[in-house]
């Protein structure tokens, strides 16, 4: 049984009485100790999404349908105070802004050992023996002295790596991060990445990647989803979609991103437009108004998810199926 | 090759770090050291590094926002290091800029065609003004419409274009791109590279761009120039620099660049070495050679010695003890 499961999830906003749909019907699955990505621009609901996971849905974004099961149990039937018991033991999550996320007042260790301390219920001084040993892992020289200082007193990436501390602190079944290098150096960025990934795999944690990079999807994901404009348009594993991709949109995102080993006096070749506005409507399928391909049936009806992707004229059908 | 248009001849910025009642100045943060560039006319010269290596800052004092402490800028062999106010303002029209942010570089209350005209009016421009403004917003591919439309009503691509315009509007030679593509989601951001490279052509522009995205970098700029600590580790043209990286810095940037290539084979065959440890404060840089802390071929010279930018083939410069000056042809053997 896969750990996290996801099923026809959908998230609306509502304003004075209006609602927007913002996630359309997604679902997916997260297996023990498996790294899946979800790639997706801005607007494509991939944080949305991950954050109804959480339970940390803001107040006006509210779960119109689907179910969200982890190991077996629904976590959208659970009420707020059994929801902040799951978080931390369960699940937890690393956001992009480490200078955010961490409390300016209090000292490193105080946090730590907080999430310690509540979710393992170990005495203070054996939070602070295991606070210790988490600093270490997650790589920080001088652990103790460093326990004692604040928030401003690390770099960004320190920062981060305290985030992936306290994250781990309770040897959750999943972590979901968020965009978890995006504010990093390109040097500290790979540090991190190689960090979060080798520690779930240590520890058997499931990590679900929420990223619009997709060169580090593919170095660190196994399975990769990409969204856009609030639904799934295509998910499988990361090879196949980097070399024969599906989806009009993944090969478009595919070519904007320029290379390292490409000619660089060939032009980019951009999807055209700009990403879906979730407040404009839009028929059929989503893409279709930056689509190459689009033809008129792709303007009036949308298309089902099948054999990994959402497209009614799916790309690289042969040599897929041949694979 | 002539004058270059832009010259930067041994600039260094440091900024005073001043403490308690007497403002007494207690530290230097030196934010650029020695820099030493020259950008020909029509080329795109691309400035990398990490933050803090001053690469900003180094933008700034070009387009005198930042006044240097030591060293001259010379702009079509003309010293502008030392020029002020009204003298500024025919180097102004000659010299651009595009910020990263497009919504905090706009004036969220005024509309596109007023931020357009606005720079127009200033600088006295003799045409039409409403002809300019929509001729500018076509090149950079946005509709006259546009003209009424406030930044909040754009898409963040958009906003950029109207920031492109803005900097076109005088038409400039010298544009300077500080992470201009950085904030853009990843399909808006290849039209924009896109953009700025028809651009250059059209309009025989010149561009330093600064960025820390290598790829984005290599597939813009003819000459890259890598920092690290306010100062020059390596410069080369773009192809030369990304197949022969000479400094271990640059070694180290270009290995952490994500490959969007899942093959385990291709992976297997990168060297697959993450740099470790942190950016020193540029409050405190180490001695040396300010890379010698994360250095993985370090000798003890480095910890004492400031290497200096010394050529390594024609037109490659490297500030490193371990690559070997040589004359002439060279093949290395330390690629990646």
């Amino acid at each position: 049984m896969p750990l996290l499961v996801v099923e026809n999830l959908s998230i609306s906003l509502f304003d004075e009485g209006h609602e927007t749909q913002l996630v359309d019907r997604i679902s997916y699955q997260v297996e023990q100790g498996e790294t899946l990505a979800i790639v997706g621009e801005s607007g494509s609901g991939k944080s949305l999404s991950s954050l109804s996971v959480m339970g940390l849905l803001a107040k006006e974004l509210r779960v119109t349908s689907g179910r969200i099961m982890l190991d077996g149990e629904d976590l959208l039937s659970l009420s707020s105070e059994e929801m902040r018991q799951r978080r931390g033991r369960d699940l937890s999550m690393v956001f992009q802004e480490p200078m955010t996320s961490l409390n300016p007042v209090r000292t490193i260790g105080s946090q730590i050992m907080e999430s310690i301390e509540e979710n393992l219920g170990f005495s203070r001084s054996a939070a602070r023996t295991r606070a210790i040993e988490l600093l270490q892992e997650v790589g920080m020289a001088d652990a103790e002295r460093r326990l004692r200082q604040y928030p401003h007193h690390f770099s960004g990436g320190m920062r981060q790596r305290v985030m992936i501390a306290i994250a781990l602190a309770a040897n959750p079944k999943l972590i979901i991060a968020d965009e978890p290098t995006t504010a990093l150096d390109v040097t500290i960025q790979a540090q991190i990445l190689e960090l979060m990934t080798r520690l779930c795999r240590e520890h058997g944690t499931a990590l679900v990647l929420i990223t619009h990079n997709l060169g580090i999807v593919a170095r660190y994901a196994q399975r990769v989803t990409v969204m856009y404009g609030g639904r799934i348009v295509e998910a499988g594993r990361a090879v196949d979609l980097y070399h024969r991709p599906r989806h009009p949109y993944t090969e478009g995102l595919l070519r904007s991103v320029p290379r390292l080993d490409q000619d660089r006096t060939q032009p980019l070749r951009p999807i055209q437009g700009s990403p879906a506005d979730p407040f404009m409507k839009i028929t059929g399928c989503r893409f279709h108004p930056r689509c190459p391909y689009a033809a008129p049936v792709c303007r009036e009806t949308k298309p089902a998810f099948e054999a990994g992707a959402a497209c009614h004229f799916p790309l690289n059908q042969e040599s897929r199926d041949a694979s | 090759m002539g004058t270059p248009l832009l010259r930067i001849e041994d600039v260094s910025v440091h900024f005073p770090v001043r403490k308690g009642l007497l403002q007494r100045q207690v530290a230097e943060v030196r934010a650029v050291e020695k820099v030493t560039l020259a950008l020909q006319k029509g080329e795109a010269f691309g400035l990398v590094g990490e933050s803090g290596c001053g690469k900003t800052t180094l933008a700034r004092t070009v387009l005198r926002l930042i006044d240097p402490t030591e060293g001259e800028i010379w702009f079509d062999g003309q010293n502008i290091t030392s020029l002020s106010g009204n003298a500024l303002f025919p180097y102004r029209e000659r010299v651009a800029a595009i910020f990263q942010d497009p919504f905090s570089s706009l004036n969220p209350r005024q509309k596109a065609g007023r931020i357009l005209s606005e720079v127009l009016q200033v600088h006295r421009y003799k045409g039409d003004i409403r002809t300019r403004v929509e001729e500018l917003l076509n090149i950079c591919g946005l509709p006259p419409r546009f003209v009424d439309l406030y930044p909040h009503q754009m898409s963040g691509g958009q906003r950029q274009r109207v920031g492109i315009a803005r900097a076109l509007a005088l038409e400039p030679e010298l544009i300077v791109c500080d992470e201009a593509v950085s904030a853009l989601d990843v399909s808006i951001q290849a039209q924009i590279i896109n953009l700025l490279e028809d651009l250059r052509v059209k309009l025989n522009l010149t561009y330093l761009f600064i960025g820390h995205d290598l790829s984005v970098v290599r597939h813009l700029c003819d000459r890259v120039a890598v920092m690290y600590l306010g100062r020059v580790m390596e410069t080369a043209g773009s192809e030369e620099l990304f197949a022969n990286p000479q400094h271990p810095y640059t070694r180290a940037l270009i290995d952490a660049v994500p490959d969007p290539d899942p093959d385990p084979l291709a992976e297997a065959t990168r060297a697959h070495s993450s740099l470790g440890g942190e950016i020193p404060s540029p409050l405190n840089p180490p001695s040396g050679c300010v890379f010698h802390t994360r250095c993985p071929i370090a000798m003890e010279r480095c910890t004492a010695e400031i290497p200096p930018l010394e050529s390594v083939t024609k037109a490659h410069e490297a500030a490193c003890f371990a690559t070997t000056p040589t004359t002439e042809t060279t093949t290395t053997t330390n690629g990646r």
